[in-house]
């Protein structure tokens, strides 16, 4: 991948298909450090299966027989000196309290750190793909943060959907913003 | 400032609008976007396609929706356009720029532009 935003876009997905009702996307940043978080509600994975999905040969998918998200995104942490670790509980260990979280570590000043890219763009798809979820971004960098929390926009929009293209373009728009206030 | 007052007012607008929601347009624009579409560029061509059907005010027949894996990665970016009565239609290999000309004539002019169909790209 380009940018570890379309990590971040594809690896979400995940926890889309995991019938999550919410799904926190969280990025912390220090100066020499980019943690990323990504945190659902959904169906979550036995320990084998955890095993797994770092393995380039699994998948859960019958089109092909190669699952690529988690090994690029453990391959892109792993190359900065970083890793990945993955927390799940299955939903039939614990019917309340189930869920999947992936967090990775990257070292910013690495050679081969891939730069974050374009995460307004990734969360606006996200939210048109998903609108009946409830998404959490949370940006922490050095000089400020970034939020959006779908919850807040769905009380003041009702029933008008969060894939409505001028509620998708507010959000861009709200999270640049966000981040011109930052840099 | 960007503000939530924003959004009460589209919803005042909308408020007389029938909201349409995935699938009940007359015509699905599908975008491909698993690993495979992802890495080869179907974030762009997602954007420009929500992006270009309401700038050209087919929202109300059109529909923009994202799907997993179609299973022809070596053809991605994928955009799959379903059409009641008509034959699915594939486009591989979508850019932004495509997607811009498919907007224009297959779903405002409803001519398929056979040049990017996977068809072609077989044949």
């Amino acid at each position: 991948m380009k940018e570890l935003s379309l990590n971040i876009l594809d690896i979400a997905q995940n926890s889309v298909k995991a019938r999550a009702e919410n799904i926190l996307i969280k990025i912390d940043e220090t100066e020499e450090t980019l943690t990323l978080t990504i945190a659902d509600d959904g169906c979550g994975m036995d320990a084998e299966t955890v095993e797994r999905v770092m393995d380039p040969f699994y998948t859960t998918r019958t089109t092909r027989s190669v699952g690529l998200g988690i090994p690029l995104l453990k391959l892109a942490a792993e190359q900065t000196g970083g890793g990945i670790k993955i927390k799940s509980v299955c939903e039939s260990a614990d019917p309340v309290n189930h869920g999947t979280e992936v967090t990775a570590e990257f070292y910013k000043n690495h050679l081969d750190f891939t730069p974050l890219g374009d995460t307004v763009s990734t969360v606006a798809a996200l939210i048109q793909g998903a609108p009946d979820i409830e998404w959490k971004f949370i940006h922490n960098m050095t000089g400020g943060s970034v939020e959006l929390d779908t919850r807040e926009l769905r009380g003041v929009l009702g029933e008008v959907p969060l894939d409505n293209y001028e509620v998708i373009k507010w959000i861009e728009d709200y999270l640049k913003e966000g981040y011109d206030s930052v840099s | 400032m960007k503000s939530l007052a924003e959004l009460a007012a589209i919803r005042e607008k909308m408020k007389d609008k029938v909201i349409l929601r995935e699938g009940s347009g007359e015509i699905r624009v599908v975008v491909g976007m698993a690993t495979c579409g992802i890495a080869a560029g179907a974030r762009p061509v997602l954007s420009a396609f929500v992006e270009g059907v309401s700038k050209e005010g087919l929202s109300e027949k059109v529909t923009v929706s994202q799907t997993g894996c179609i299973g022809v990665c070596q053809y991605e970016p994928v955009v799959e356009i379903f059409e009641a009565g008509k034959d699915k239609v594939t486009y591989v290999k979508m850019t932004p720029e495509k997607a811009a000309e498919v907007i224009e004539k297959h779903l405002k002019g409803g001519n398929v532009v056979q040049e990017y169909t996977i068809s072609n790209a077989i044949s």
